[in-house]
């Protein structure tokens, strides 16, 4: 019985004095910092692996890796027509996405009452961003896809201007939410202002809810683009071509029927060739990728913290 | 000498007609784009349904049963595509389980807030990564330098190495969903433990995850979703092609639900063999959809749970 409140005391004692050591406290911090330093060290080891295979190809190859068209010969293929692709495409669903987007996310947070309607609404766009890509791959080649076929009298499997579609379609729940967001950061003060000297509500939306929420809209636009370069899986159904390609060129309306190509699309054909010379072109060709994108996020982290407001 | 007093009326003060027809047009254009999203979800079921129903009436219901995935031959094994699938997806939440959640619990309990921001961007950049890259890599570097190396038996092309990459895929998704849980727990109820003498530990464990229980849950279905609807490291390095048969080992190739589309859509079995091979993706791709849709709906109960109670 002595013993038992001598040991108390001393263990309470102790833990007061913050003598203890708290062994079990120090490894539990210890694995969480290492859950977290593992995505750091997938992230350089990826970048190690593509880098160790890319940076020789491309100090070899130099610009015309960047000119050249697809090849059956690996020391003369390159990605030209893929980066004219995928440009192309990301003109289409900022056009396209862009005002879509704000649009809906415009009409959510600035007319819409708390309707059932509204509520279906933003779930529906919830779920749409949780949609695998590859399903609205079978949306792009059964609406825009067929529906381009029929409209026109080409008999090809897929143009530029539907995959340019597809991806925007993709990426749309995606603007919608960060405009969304960027448009809530608004706060009610600013808007009731506006009201009271007497601006209609589009006067109150173009003059002061959007120019204030236009930094955190153009970081969604971006981080939506950032995501589109990138896509692969619904591309392969609308038709993107894993073969030969040409850049003709021509009138816009020649260019946006034309057969693509897309970077991502262009390293999957890479990635499936058995040889190690393609693996390394696919190799080179993520590396600048994967150097686009990164310049993509930092302009959108930059966009963020230089214009976020604290109000 | 004096002006007469102008009696001003309400109607003064409101504006003329064109301007509020002005108003009206602007908010129905608004409105029409806020409907666009029910439009695409309209088109997605719809060109989901129209097309499937034109497969399972070209077919007969037994090649659904069959036991393998050869489409050229008229065997349609959906399980053995969806087992595929679930392989996959389990490995990866495996992986994805452990350092999202970890990475969650530090970032918000441990971390201070200059740390966060410095530690977030790294998070951020894992969740930018495209999927055709994560392939490549579970194919260059996960099979060879880890799978085979554990087991030697493995192929190149193997689930588990596939499994690995969509997991890595995964983390941001489910560390970022978690956080948000957390980061919404009363800082009292922390307060309160430490007030009682709990530690860190203590307090993350069992204090903050049980009341951010829901949050996690959300995460972790989301994930298995994503994890589910994951297309290009399978197509990559999964190993499946359009004859693939029914397994449960995961050092083996295999086919899944997504690798069988986008095997579909690149092949040549558009063109070669029974007429019903290309048209069975629109069947596997509702079967997809109708997965992941439940998953994220059941989600989305469990994240509205944690957001309507702090």
């Amino acid at each position: 019985m002595a013993m038992a409140t001598d040991v108390t005391r001393s263990v309470v004692g102790d833990s007061l004095r913050g003598e203890k050591r708290d062994l079990g406290g120090a490894i539990f911090a210890g694995l969480l910092f290492a859950a977290l330093l593992a995505a750091l060290a997938i992230l350089l080891l990826l970048f190690w692996d593509v880098g160790r295979r890319g940076v020789p190809l491309l100090a070899e190859r130099g610009l015309s890796f960047f000119t050249n068209g697809p090849s059956g010969s690996a020391s003369k293929a390159g990605i030209g027509p893929a980066l004219v692709g995928s440009l192309l495409m990301m003109a289409i669903v900022a056009v396209v996405a862009f005002p879509l987007g704000v649009g809906s996310a415009v009409y959510l947070e600035e007319y819409a009452h708390d309707t059932k309607l509204t509520r279906i609404i933003t779930t529906n766009i919830r779920n749409l961003a949780g949609v695998p890509s590859i399903v609205y791959g079978i949306l792009g080649l059964v609406v825009f896809v067929e529906a381009l076929n029929r409209a026109t009298d080409i008999r090809d499997t897929g143009a530029l201007i539907s995959g340019g579609l597809t991806l925007a379609v993709l990426v749309l729940p995606i603007v919608i939410i960060t405009t969304s967001e960027a448009l809530r950061a608004v706060p009610r003060t600013i808007r009731e202002a506006a009201y009271g000297v007497g601006a209609t509500r589009w006067e109150v939306i173009r003059s002061h809810v959007l120019p204030y929420a236009l930094p955190g809209i153009m970081t969604g636009v971006v981080i939506s683009l950032a995501r589109a370069f990138g896509e692969t899986a619904p591309l392969l159904l609308v038709g993107a071509v894993r073969g030969f390609f040409a850049t003709t060129g021509g009138t816009l309306e020649q260019i946006l029927h034309q057969p693509y190509t897309a970077l991502p699309v262009q390293i999957f054909t890479w990635t499936s060739q058995p040889q190690e010379e393609f693996q390394d072109l696919a190799a080179a060709a993520i590396l600048v990728m994967m150097l686009v994108l990164v310049l993509m996020n930092g302009v959108a982290i930059w966009l963020r913290n230089r214009y976020e407001r604290r109000w | 000498m004096a002006t007469p007093p102008v009696a001003l009326r309400p109607s003064d003060l409101q504006r003329g007609a064109g301007p509020r027809r002005k108003e009206t047009a602007i908010r129905r254009l608004f409105f029409a784009a806020g409907l666009v999203s029910i439009v695409i979800s309209a088109l997605i079921i719809l060109s989901l349904v129209s097309k499937s129903i034109g497969f399972l009436s070209a077919i007969e219901p037994q090649w659904l049963l069959s036991n393998n995935w050869r489409p050229r031959n008229n065997e349609f094994s959906i399980h053995a595509l969806f087992v595929g699938s679930l392989i996959i997806a389990s490995i990866a939440m495996v992986v994805a389980a452990p350092l999202g959640l970890g990475t969650a619990i530090y970032l918000s309990e441990y971390a201070s807030t200059g740390m966060r921001r410095r530690l977030k961007p790294i998070v951020e950049l894992l969740a930018g990564v495209p999927s055709i890259v994560v392939g490549f890599f579970a194919l260059t570097v996960i099979s060879p330098g880890l799978i085979q190396q554990v087991f030697s038996g493995a192929g190149l092309f193997n689930l588990a190495a596939a499994g690995i990459g969509v997991g890595i895929l995964t983390v941001p998704l489910v560390a970022t969903i978690s956080e948000d849980a957390m980061h919404a727990v009363p800082t009292g109820l922390r307060e309160a433990a430490f007030g009682l003498g709990a530690r860190r530990k203590a307090t993350s464990i069992r204090i903050v995850l049980p009341a951010a229980v829901s949050g996690i849950v959300a995460a972790m279905i989301v994930g298995l979703s994503r994890a589910l609807g994951e297309t290009m490291v399978v197509a990559i390095a999964a190993g499946g092609s359009g004859s693939s048969s029914f397994t449960l080992n995961p050092l083996d190739p295999g086919q899944t639900a997504t690798g069988a589309m986008a095997t579909l859509a690149t092949g040549t079995d558009q063109v070669a063999g029974s007429g019903a091979a290309f048209p069975s993706l629109f069947f596997i791709g509702l079967l997809l959809f109708v997965v992941t849709f439940t998953l994220n709906l059941v989600s989305d109960r469990f994240v509205r749970r944690y957001r309507r109670r702090y």
